[in-house]
């Protein structure tokens, strides 16, 4: 509870390099820790866990109606009845786009985002600005990333506040016709399964 | 507590979204070490997803909006191991282990680590038939709490639609004061833009948020 006195917000920030040192030390030598799964779990979300697991099941759907159906019923059940995508926790749920609907994903009270299907959350997610204005001007929160939608197209915001988490499923560009699920990934970006972007389109 | 800073809908004032391109995935060594650390600290069990939640939220707000989200969950981080007994004020202050450590249940090993991190199930069985069915309107209660929810201040005494069931879930808003899971029937409601922000508002959003059984009133 803060009891202590945080008159002094700068000293409660600097030096923080230090005290994440101190800190690891101290619960290194107390047993508490391993530091070498401190180590697998960075190298896990640096180099294993990312969006290319959520660019997966949306490529997956686009191409397989009867995946797409099983994944916008139970994201959770799909993902994990695909062999190549890492294994995704309880009520992951996929929401679609449509020509009359656009999904936008944001946690107003913290950053609650589906780190097994996009890896660890954008800086801008977990900002102040994000946060404070998906759900009240998401216009203007897409304007900030360039992207304009017809002016008729309704606007859906989830606020993931338990434990649920969302991915949106974004319209699939025209001219992907006959690809391939690897080279529809390739366009699926982090962003449009956030709903701050669309598939980068077909050259 | 509910009503601080980290309940940001709805407010204006902060800026524009500044996507930063080519982003890595930790900005420096130590965020991915505080990362790593809140994993294998809170696989202890000794606090709650809610709890640890609970906690960034009693940070004060100027440190909460100074402070960056890896910054936050230090923190956080840096209080529950004192608050829960696991390292003392002064070992803080030397960086060393002073004491013998406390005893634990659980602890995540190498091999652990290594495997793909799934998340937790917060489900539960449950206790009572659901108070609401897909379709019912419903209205947010005014709760204004002391202690931690997930009812967020832009959604709180608002008329709405149930949209979905999730199941029963994990209360977080008792979860998060060691009153245990107290599992309640979880629902997505929808809100136009306008019962949201007035009749100003853009008629062409809605928003939803995932809201607990004693959240809700029926219309």
């Amino acid at each position: 509870m803060p009891d202590h006195d945080h008159d002094h917000d700068h000293s409660e920030l600097s030096d923080i390099q230090l005290r994440v040192r101190a800190l690891e030390t101290i619960l290194t030598e107390k047993g508490y820790v391993d530091p070498a799964a401190l180590d697998l779990i960075v190298e896990s979300y640096e180099t294993k866990i990312g969006p290319k697991n959520g660019a997966h099941l949306v490529a997956r759907a686009w191409i397989d109606p009867d995946f797409k159906a099983a994944l916008l019923a139970d994201a959770t059940a799909a993902a994990n009845s695909l062999g190549h995508v890492s294994p995704v926790g309880s009520h992951l749920i996929a929401v679609e786009n449509t020509p009359r609907t656009h999904n936008l994903v944001v946690c107003t009270l913290c950053s609650c985002y589906p780190w097994e299907v996009l890896g660890l959350p954008p800086v801008w997610y977990k900002s102040a600005p994000y946060r404070s204005r998906a759900v009240i001007d998401p216009k203007g929160v897409l304007s900030d990333f360039g992207v304009t939608l017809p002016a008729d197209t309704e606007i859906r915001i989830w606020d993931s506040t338990a434990e649920t988490r969302f991915i949106v499923v974004p319209m699939r560009p025209l001219g992907t016709e006959n690809w391939s699920e690897d080279r529809l990934a390739d366009i699926v970006t982090r962003d449009c399964m956030i709903g701050t972007g669309l598939p980068k389109s077909a050259p | 507590m509910s009503n601080t800073i980290h309940d940001m809908g709805g407010m204006h004032g902060f800026g524009k979204v500044e996507p930063e391109p080519n982003e890595p995935v930790f900005h420096a060594a130590w965020e991915g070490r505080v990362h790593a650390l809140q994993r294998v600290m809170g696989a202890i069990g000794l606090w709650t997803i809610d709890g640890g939640r609970a906690s960034l939220e009693t940070l004060p707000p100027q440190t909460y909006l100074a402070a960056t989200y890896y910054q936050r969950w230090f923190l956080g981080l840096e209080r529950r191991v004192v608050t829960h007994g696991l390292v003392g004020a002064d070992e803080l202050a030397t960086g060393h282990s002073l004491h013998t450590p406390a005893p634990l249940t659980r602890k995540i090993s190498a091999a652990d680590a290594a495997k793909p991190p799934i998340r937790g199930n917060f489900e539960r069985p449950a206790t009572a038939f659901a108070h609401f069915k897909v379709g019912d309107r419903v209205r947010t209660r005014n709760l204004n709490p002391a202690t931690h929810t997930r009812l967020p201040r832009y959604a709180r005494d608002k008329e709405g639609v149930i949209e979905a069931i999730r199941g029963c879930h994990v209360y977080p808003d008792t979860a998060a004061i060691g009153q245990g899971d107290n599992p309640q029937w979880l629902y997505t409601v929808v809100f136009t833009g306008r019962e949201l922000w007035g009749d100003d508002a853009d008629p062409s959003i809605k928003v939803s948020i995932e809201a607990f059984e004693p959240y809700l009133i029926a219309v």
